[in-house]
């Protein structure tokens, strides 16, 4: 197949769950989350439970695909930045590279300066994973260009076969 | 394009579902949610206005099962019909991998089918998409009514390259599995 949108593997998977993981731990948040700009939810670090993952990335891709489109009505490139204020929690998302969006959900154990703080680093960290990411697809794929599907075998048969109980 | 997640042993596909204002975008969704099982279902999201018009989008995740020991999820989104909301049609075609055209059958609502699906080239081409290569399925709902225009003469000014056609009413359920599966098929056969 041509090449797709978005590949993850495991060894990157790896890399940018614990880079999450320590951007929670240092800047004192509750939950992280790592999404594509699609809307697909990559990684999340922290308690994830009582939390509706798909809807939150969707919405937050939602929410950044806005402003993005409010950012050039107004002739600037990206709003690279969004809050949004709680009673009792608060969302930090941010852009990470081409594709990716950093969503960070703090109480007051955490402030917004130390937030802000290690997200950016945190930022520059994910951004060469997902450099590391393109570079390895393009790699698989070659001079072809194409890449080389995990359904490169599937039949006919396997996709009726699938819907054959919805 | 589809995200083909190695780690989680699970590739996520979006579909969009396009048409003019009040033709049934939201029901098919609401269908397909209230017919699907929970497990393999997630919450169904409507950003509506007071008066449950599509303000944003609806957005519905479903699981349809394990093909080679991977997950196949889709995303099931829908734009908002009316006119104005134009920006906001742009930005969920973005990233999408098939698209369902909801014609409205009535007569009345015949021109706006016809800008519609010129508005939804024009925005598929600013996301680097065209409808000649998107899996594409064209649906005909409201069947039901009395004032429809006959199947051939949509299909004639509608059908845009060949592309699978169902006649449905959403609100009671017909069609519109058929509608989901003809176009979810075409993105898998995309994906070898």
């Amino acid at each position: 197949m041509a090449l797709p949108d978005f590949v993850m593997y495991e060894e990157e998977y790896k890399k940018l769950k614990e880079i999450i993981e320590r951007l929670k731990e240092e800047s004192g948040s509750k939950i992280v989350f790592l999404v594509d700009k699609n809307g697909q939810q990559i990684a999340g670090a922290g308690d994830l439970g009582n939390i509706d993952a798909t809807s939150l990335a969707s919405l937050t891709a939602g929410n950044v695909a806005a402003t993005d489109g409010l950012a050039k009505l107004i002739g600037e490139k990206e709003f690279s930045l969004l809050f949004h204020e709680g009673e009792r929690d608060n969302l930090h998302i941010s852009i990470v590279g081409k594709r990716g969006i950093l969503v960070v959900i703090f109480d007051n154990k955490a402030t917004l300066g130390l937030v802000r703080l290690r997200v950016k680093k945190a930022s520059q960290e994910l951004e060469k994973v997902f450099d590391m990411i393109e570079e390895k697809v393009k790699k698989q794929a070659g001079d072809s260009k194409e890449y080389e599907s995990p359904f490169a075998e599937i039949t006919e048969d396997d996709i009726d076969k699938l819907f054959g109980d919805i | 394009m589809a995200f083909i997640n190695h780690a989680a042993k699970e590739i996520n596909c979006k579909i969009v579902y396009y048409g003019p204002g009040l033709c049934g975008k939201t029901t098919n969704l609401q269908y397909i949610y209230t017919k699907t099982a929970e497990e393999r279902k997630g919450k169904m999201i409507s950003l509506a206005t007071e008066t449950d018009r599509t303000l944003y989008f609806d957005f519905l995740p479903i699981d349809i099962g394990t093909i080679h020991g991977f997950k196949v999820k889709f995303q099931l989104y829908t734009v908002p019909g009316q006119v104005f909301y134009n920006a906001s049609r742009k930005l969920i075609l973005k990233g999408a991998d098939g698209v369902i055209f909801v014609a409205d059958s009535q007569e009345e609502r015949f021109e706006a089918n016809i800008e519609s699906l010129e508005n939804l080239q024009e925005n598929l081409i600013e996301n680097n998409l065209s409808l000649d290569t998107i899996p594409y399925v064209l649906q005909l709902n409201k069947r039901d009514l009395p004032n429809i225009v006959p199947v051939e003469e949509l299909v004639q000014e509608l059908r845009y390259k060949g592309e699978p056609y169902f006649e449905a009413v959403a609100i009671q359920g017909l069609g519109v599995f058929e509608t989901f599966k003809a176009c979810a098929k075409q993105v898998l056969q995309t994906l070898r």
